[in-house]
């Protein structure tokens, strides 16, 4: 099986889209070939590398969150003198609201999207689509390259008087709008908006190359039905972002608009701002700050299906791999993702329960949200389905994926009380909220990223990561995610809001902070464990053991190429004959029929 | 074996957790708690708050059920279905009935779920539960401001009249009475004005379940009910007679300390209160 040319990238050229196969003769310079590269495997990794990098800096935030929940405005050791001169070196309130704004901003936007939709999506679709490349390779290298005038962007927020926006990820208006309101809303907040505009401007050059790829590309016999749930779900979190993006787009303009040509879309009339009547946005404008809101979780609730549904997908493709088992109810897995899609559209005001929004809406998306549990249930279920009568190996791939689904069912069920309005009165914006959220994107996200990392690095540089450092990984992850994430529920059923820089003060949090320094002490551990997953990323691409095409015997088209696949993916031309998942048919020798072999012929 | 032990040992720790955290919670402070407040939630003294807490259980029960159902399912297929003891996987696409049984029970659950809740929240937000029998509004106590970064209670005064010289304000804390006089023990309601100077802000009564945005530009009524008997029995232990108001929507950098509070007085010692700001406002004349 192994490839004589499997450790380096074969050379290419010319139009991507219009060949098939890799017979070209020019040698690309490096530049063409590593950084302004149209190749979608190149773009896929430079994705994962931008969103590892952003990955640890967001950590770094989380971290400092962290810290001064345990030990409210204590002196910070080592980085405090640098930080904080001014303050006997513990993070100021300004800094704080910053800090969780950008944790989540950083997150969200630079880490979660981009490694699902930017460095999976990318590196995955024309492989198990038998394609040589996206159908628009050039658009694709713009798409990437939008990311960087968005990170600088991030960047000049940081360098603004107020040291950075501190509104919120959510940047709800006025506060967001008014300079005077909070010195992160400054000049801070343009930057920001700016950065979620080429954010958003990335992710829409991706979606329609993912979209136009899936439909006009596929290899001969490669039927809609015949797509791993990999490509499902990324089709879906693609159309997703076709649809929503634009309101997000706009919503963001009319904030800038509001805060730079003082219109008044977002801020009502007569406000007293620091005892004072602001000069332009506020003075006569007439706006409604909930139009923000709607606009906003117009955009944000479909991200955060963008943000698991992807996941989703990874999961189930390493899931039947490592299962040796065909995907229990392929059909229902991809209506699931289908009706998840179409209903996260209809659910954004469960944001809003509390906020004013009249309660007969309230009541309406309350059904709604109720009906998109269902969706997800289904999808565990078959999952677990899909895990009965298997034959599981237990590699690191396979492990992070269990804990996908183990995460994904805790974020799952306590989504249940928060739809239910009358309960999410009491729990709405407290840390039952973060613990829920946090155990679907980092629980269930991350967990499926781990896994997908392990799973498809073969495939991407040639060589595999090391298992015994894989596992040990998997293992204090996901003990400190519990320990994390699990007392989080704790803190939230005692009321305790987030976003409270020192909760102490008030005679329901006083007792929370032993409780808080246990978390923290389980970030930090989870944090540094860390260290085994970098350290075998970037060990194994120059020293991890080599392999072929095929290290799991995996069925479906991406292990057919070489790995690592050379410009143009193929060797030759496929022609699929079945479905992604056949494990274990009874009616061939080996565990797995690959979906380009041809048994009826033979 | 190594790696099946350690994610069995996992997901029971996570069971057993999930089941302790709320069968027994004296159990988190290893013994009971100094103050009145545990890793739970406080003490609920609405009339509506008994609803909430009820649909709370309700999930609970069923959440619980699923939880084991599913996490049980996973822990026993890593030991089961281990590549060691199958030599090959069932070849099996998928089962129609067990989606239909999957599909509907759950949908069932949810359906219940949602339906069983719609009368508490219509009585909690519509503005029919501001009206009395005859369908006049209700009148209103006070109206609470919120701003960067502390709570205001405007009170009309004797006139019953927001914007004459009689009215009074509070700061930091909210003073309501019960309202025995009308009657029915469940049907205590205290109409307020919610209303915002600056930015968004939000009133919760972690006592009271209650939650409200304070959005600037809008005044929404809003309406809290204390249950007496309740109240009294958390009052019996308490030296502090009044109850913690929390902003919980991000205000700004000072968002963490706006604090206030709320008391809850006898019809007859809120009307001697009424008399007593009265008199401080206009002077002893």
């Amino acid at each position: 099986m192994s490839d004589p040319n499997a450790s380096s990238i074969r050379p290419g050229m010319g139009e991507p889209g219009t060949t098939r196969t890799s017979h070209e003769h020019h040698e690309l310079g490096f530049i063409r070939k590593y950084i302004f590269s149209t190749d979608h495997k190149v773009i896929g990794i430079q994705f994962m590398l931008l969103g590892l990098v952003f990955f640890v800096l967001g950590g770094l935030f989380a971290m400092a969150i962290r810290y001064q929940l345990a030990w409210p405005w204590e002196s910070m050791p080592v980085i405090g003198d640098l930080l904080f001169p001014n303050t006997g070196q513990a993070i100021t309130p300004e800094f704080y609201t910053m800090l969780f704004t950008m944790h989540g901003t950083i997150m969200i936007f630079f880490v979660i999207i981009p490694l699902l939709t930017g460095a999976f999506g990318n590196f995955l679709i024309p492989l198990m689509i038998g394609a040589p490349d996206m159908a628009f390779p050039k658009l694709n290298m713009f798409g990437f390259w939008a990311m960087i005038p968005a990170v600088g962007c991030v960047v000049m927020s940081f360098l603004q008087p107020g040291g950075g926006p501190g509104a919120g990820w959510t940047a709800y208006p006025p506060l967001s709008t008014i300079a005077s309101a909070s010195p992160g809303s400054l000049s801070a907040q343009t930057w920001w908006l700016l950065a979620l505009t080429w954010v958003g401007f990335s992710s829409m050059m991706g979606a329609v190359n993912y979209v136009t790829t899936v439909v006009k590309m596929r290899a001969p016999g490669l039927t809609l039905f015949r797509m791993p749930l990999t490509v499902w779900a990324l089709l879906i979190a693609a159309l997703l972002q076709l649809f929503a993006l634009p309101v997000l787009t706009a919503a963001s303009m009319m904030q800038i608009s509001d805060r730079v040509l003082q219109s008044g879309f977002f801020t009502p009339t007569n406000l007293v701002i620091n005892q004072i009547n602001p000069e332009g946005a506020g003075a006569a404008a007439g706006g409604q700050p909930l139009l923000w809101q709607h606009l906003f979780w117009f955009y944000s609730h479909p991200a955060v299906y963008i943000m698991v549904v992807p996941a989703m997908g990874l999961a189930s493709d390493i899931l039947s791999v490592h299962a040796r088992k065909p995907i229990f109810g392929y059909k229902p897995m991809v209506y699931s993702l289908c009706s998840i899609a179409g209903l996260g559209f209809i659910v954004w005001g469960h944001h809003m329960f509390a906020s004013g929004m009249n309660p007969a809406l309230g009541m309406t998306f309350m059904v709604a949200t109720m009906m998109i549990a269902l969706p997800s249930a289904i999808k565990v279920f078959n999952w677990l389905g899909t895990l009965w009568g298997s034959r599981i190996q237990l590699t690191t791939p396979m492990l992070f994926t269990l804990g996908f689904i183990a995460m994904f069912i805790i974020g799952g069920l306590s989504g249940i009380w928060m739809a239910a309005t009358p309960v999410d009165i009491y729990i709405h914006d407290t840390y039952i909220i973060v613990a829920h959220f946090h155990y679907i994107v980092f629980g269930g996200s991350v967990f499926a990223l781990f896994g997908a990392i392990y799973h498809w690095y073969p495939k991407m540089f040639g060589r595999v990561m090391n298992e015994t450092l894989g596992k040990i990984h998997f293992v204090g992850t996901f003990i400190f995610t519990n320990g994390v994430f699990y007392m989080m529920h704790q803190l939230g059923m005692a009321g305790l809001m987030r976003r409270t820089a020192d909760p102490y003060d008030y005679e329901s949090y006083a007792h929370l902070q032993p409780l808080n320094v246990f978390i923290t002490i389980s970030a930090f551990c989870l944090f540094v464990w860390q260290i085994f997953f970098v350290w075998n990323f970037f060990h194994s691409m120059f020293w991890g053991k080599r392999v072929g095409r095929n290290p799991w015997n995996a069925a479906s088209l991406e292990w057919e190429a070489p790995s690592p696949p050379g410009h143009g993916n193929f060797d030759s031309p496929l022609r699929v004959y079945r479905g992604p998942y056949e494990y274990a048919d009874p009616s061939v020798e080996e565990d797995f029929l690959a979906q380009t072999r041809d048994i009826e012929s033979k | 074996m190594l790696m099946r032990i350690t994610i069995t040992l996992l997901m029971a720790a996570l069971l057993v957790f999930g089941i302790v955290s709320w069968a027994d919670y004296d159990f988190w402070l290893m013994g009971p708690s100094p103050s009145h407040y545990t890793w739970w939630w406080p003490e609920e003294m609405s009339t509506l708050g008994q609803h909430a807490d009820n649909l709370f259980w309700l999930i609970m029960v069923m959440v619980t059920v699923m939880f084991v159902i599913t996490m049980g399912a996973l822990t026993y297929s890593i030991w089961k279905f281990s590549a060691k003891r199958q030599d090959k996987a069932v070849f099996s696409h998928g089962s129609h009935k067990l989606e239909l049984l999957w599909t509907a029970i759950p949908a069932a659950l949810l359906l219940v779920i949602a339906f069983s809740q719609m009368s508490t929240f219509a009585a909690m937000q519509f503005d029919s539960s501001m009206e009395d029998e005859n369908g006049e509004e209700l009148p209103v106590l006070c109206e609470i401001w919120a701003s960067q970064f502390d709570w205001r209670f405007r009170y009309p005064g004797r006139d019953g009249r927001f914007g004459t010289n009689d009215d009074f304000e509070s700061a930091y804390e909210l003073v309501m009475p019960m309202r025995d006089t009308f009657g029915d023990p469940d049907d205590k309601k205290v109409v307020f004005l919610l209303r915002s100077r600056d930015v968004l802000h939000s009133f919760f009564v972690p006592h009271l379940r209650f939650k409200r945005d304070a959005v600037p530009g809008m005044t929404q009524r809003i309406w809290l009910g204390v249950d007496d008997e309740q109240l009294a029995e958390i009052m019996a232990d308490r030296e502090d007679k009044s109850f913690d108001i929390i902003c919980a929507e991000l205000c700004g950098w000072g968002h963490y300390k706006m604090s206030g509070r709320v008391r809850v007085l006898p019809d007859a010692e809120y009307e001697k209160w009424v008399d007593e700001m009265t008199a401080l406002q206009f002077g002893n004349s």
